[in-house]
């Protein structure tokens, strides 16, 4: 009771051993942020690359892919198919996508996919990310009226709007018909025929144009009006078609649904070197996962289009060519057994079989190792402050000596001494990291108020959102976590006064009561 | 009457009344390379409720035989015995108990605990010695008994006042109910008036004795002043590491 007691007061009347809660709280709290932003993040990550990659993955190792998905689907269903929840086929290709932008023609790297839209839906988030709320219900390859989002739907409340968007549609399209044919028609007349200077002003606007050499050898082409037609639909990652200034999260965009786009891209020939084909677009949507590395590369054009327009239909027996499978397990089936199954009945020379994780592994592992590191570089702050506890105690174990004296004097033990100063560890240890574990709690929850605060103080965001595609810093508190780091924090407080409260356990009462 | 029988053969005349006793006692302190002894056979008998004082000059040995009477100390040679038992090679435990339940000890410097108030102070012996659980379904049964003993000593005024709050005199009263609070047999009091006036240390002597007196308590006070050792029944002198009857 003399040591509960005891523990008390001298926590309330030393107040140089609030130095030492301070530091365990400041180390504790610091932990708890730090590990619910990386888990955070960790967590956002993961739940978008795999709600962009299917569970497992089933590439073709040449680019000119392998015949017959049906027969491929059979074969995954045989060796795995009480795992199996849906599939779905994609032809994938490195492609160049090229546009205009004012006078100049803007060429771009991309990873041109042909999906097979009703099926898509059924191995990933694929909808989720497009712009257009049907499209997001059900993708189509097909230009809206309008109706596009302004406000970008993972956005949440604080992400910029995107004005542009409301003109997106047939109703852009139709007025980039309307001016490119003006524009056509000047060309005409500043370049064509000296003698026919007024020309412009008479030409009637439905007039053929005569002199256009296409018109005549093309003529399909010259019936395809830009205004009521469309392309292939093509769904572009929205980074393709967009930019931002420095600071900003607010996208520029460059093409807007309705605009038309050429996309050239290898053929997939039996024998022969490969040979380019350029085939123009209309872009229908954009798609925006908010992982950089996907919006910036790919292209989806419906996978028919495609598989025709790079001769991948084999003309004898009308079956077509595709790069991979994508396959979604059912909920609690283990994707790296499923793989390894996978993997022992497809021929390794040909087909590549790979978990999302598999697929995203460097990063995924990059994220987790700098977790690691930032722990154990925090958890050091915390056997600092485990080494001013010890610092403090041994002084206040010096002060104490008296006292210490007297409670032998009155029959207490040298173990309950010794208990006085573990328990006054303890409940320093236990103060402390209380005090941390709350600060930290309530920071992580505000984490983006505080991160507005601090921005606002020192003039410069923090956290600049044209770096990372969240707008909110993403944080997750883990309860195991909190409690392993409260834990710990506790643990170190009592082992760090174990020395000084052996010391004091040591102390032989005569010689610290015969002076004053 | 019983100081002439003790006189001539101080250990076996009342072994049959005999408290505390101590035999032979010898203890040197090293201080450097130099040892210096300080009690060099030191042989002492106390009656059961006898008021004894043992007077001798500064560094003679005074507070050294009474901290090995109070098993705070082990001597290097000789015994102490409590009721005939020897108690000087006791394992910790027990002694830590015997000082809790046996023995009461007040000093010159009343050596409170700075952190705690009078009632606190005074309850502390009574948290030593019985569990959490114990001491906490009886703690309105042991406060009673510290503020009992508080008024018995005059301090029934200040029990929420910290050490330093109270005056030399109020903490040695305060010092006395605690090292009565325990109900022990035996009070070992360390130059008691050695740091208060005259008058206050008279009121503290006054205390002492009554106890002495109503309560039949043991009482071995050590002192240089002689004018204060003879409230005592009973006076014996240390002079050179040895006791002497006069």
């Amino acid at each position: 009771m003399y040591k509960l007691l005891l523990c008390l007061r001298y926590l309330r009347t030393r107040y140089i051993a609030l130095a030492s809660i301070i530091s365990v709280m400041l180390g504790v709290a610091t932990m708890i942020v730090v590990n619910a932003v990386m888990s955070g993040f960790a967590t956002e990550m993961e739940n978008r690359i795999h709600g962009i990659l299917s569970d497992v993955v089933l590439e073709t190792r040449s680019l000119s892919g392998e015949l017959d998905d049906q027969r491929h689907k059979e074969a995954i269903l045989e060796v795995a198919g009480d795992a199996v929840e849906a599939m779905t086929t994609t032809v994938v290709v490195p492609a160049m996508l090229s546009f205009r932008y004012g006078e100049n023609w803007i060429n771009r790297q991309v990873q041109l996919i042909g999906i097979d839209e009703n099926t898509v839906c059924g191995v990933s988030d694929f909808a989720k990310y497009l712009q257009h709320p049907e499209n997001r219900r059900q993708p189509s390859f097909f230009l809206h009226e309008r109706g596009y989002d302004v406000r970008d739907p993972l956005g949440g409340p604080d992400a910029p709007l995107r004005p542009q968007m409301a003109s997106a549609g047939w109703e852009h399209r139709r007025r980039m018909a309307r001016l490119q044919a003006l524009e056509q028609r000047w060309k005409q007349a500043e370049g064509g025929h000296p003698g026919q200077g007024t020309a412009l002003a008479g030409a009637a606007p439905h007039e053929p144009v005569p002199h256009d050499p296409f018109a005549q050898h093309r003529p399909e082409e010259a019936q395809f009006d830009p205004a009521r037609q469309q392309h292939p639909g093509a769904i572009l990652g929205l980074i393709l078609a967009t930019y931002r200034t420095p600071g900003s999260a607010e996208d520029h965009f460059l093409l807007l649904p309705g605009d038309d786009v050429t996309v050239t891209f290898p053929n997939a020939p039996q024998g022969d070197p490969p040979k380019i084909i350029s085939r123009n677009f209309t872009v229908v949507d954009f798609y925006q996962c908010k992982m950089s590395e996907y919006d910036s590369s790919f292209v989806f054009v419906p996978m028919r289009t495609l598989q025709e327009l790079r001769g991948m239909i084999d003309p004898a027996s009308g079956l077509a060519r595709f790069n991979s499978i994508q396959i979604k397990l059912k909920p609690g089936q283990d994707g790296e057994k499923v793989r390894d199954r996978l993997r022992a009945a497809f021929d390794p020379r040909f087909y590549v079989i790979q978990t999302w994780r598999d697929k995203q592994g460097p990063l995924l592992a990059a994220v987790q190792m700098e977790t690691a590191i930032l722990n154990v570089l925090l958890f050091l702050i915390i056997a600092v402050s485990g080494f001013g506890i010890l610092a403090i105690f041994f002084m206040i174990v010096v002060e104490k000596t008296r006292d210490i004296g007297i409670l032998k004097s009155l029959g207490a033990s040298a173990w309950g001494v010794m208990g006085i100063f573990l328990g006054y560890g303890l409940s320093l240890g236990v103060v402390g990291s209380g005090v941390g574990m709350v600060l930290g709690l309530h920071v992580a929850w505000h984490i983006n108020d505080v991160a507005d605060w601090l921005g606002r103080l020192t003039g410069k965001p923090v956290f600049d959102p044209s770096v990372y595609y969240f707008y909110r810093i993403p944080a997750q508190v883990n309860p195991a976590t909190v409690a392993w780091i409260v834990l710990g924090a506790v643990g170190i407080a009592v082992l760090a006064s174990v020395l000084p409260a052996l010391r004091a356990a040591m102390l032989r009462p005569v010689e610290s009561l015969r002076y004053e | 009457m019983a100081a002439a029988v003790v006189a001539e053969d101080p250990v076996r005349a009342i072994s049959a009344a005999i408290e505390l006793e101590a035999v032979g006692l010898k203890k040197t302190f090293r201080k450097g390379s130099v040892d210096i002894p300080v009690l060099k056979g030191a042989t002492l008998a106390v009656g059961q409720g006898e008021f004894l004082a043992i007077v001798g000059q500064s560094g003679s040995g005074k507070s050294t035989l009474l901290h090995l009477l109070g098993t705070l100390d082990a001597p290097d040679e000789g015994e102490i015995r409590l009721r005939g038992r020897r108690i000087d090679n006791l394992p910790a435990n027990q002694r830590d108990a015997l000082r809790n339940r046996h023995f009461g000890m007040i000093f010159q410097f009343y050596h409170l605990l700075p952190e705690l108030t009078t009632l606190e102070n005074v309850l502390v012996p009574l948290m030593i010695g019985r569990s959490v659980w114990h001491y906490l379904r009886h703690r309105r049964r042991y406060q009673r008994r510290a503020r009992e003993l508080l008024e018995l000593v005059g301090l029934a005024a200040r029990l929420k006042h910290k050490p330093r709050e109270l005056s030399g005199g109020e903490m040695q009263r305060a010092a006395i109910a605690r090292a009565l609070v325990a109900g022990p047999q035996i009070l070992l009091a360390d130059e008691p008036t050695g740091n208060l006036d005259q008058h206050t240390g008279k009121e503290i002597l006054e205390i002492l004795a009554a106890l002495n007196r109503h309560q039949k308590l043991t009482i071995v006070m050590v002192t240089h002043d002689p004018g204060i050792a003879a409230r005592a029944d009973r006076v014996v002198r240390l002079a050179d590491g040895r006791l002497d009857c006069p």
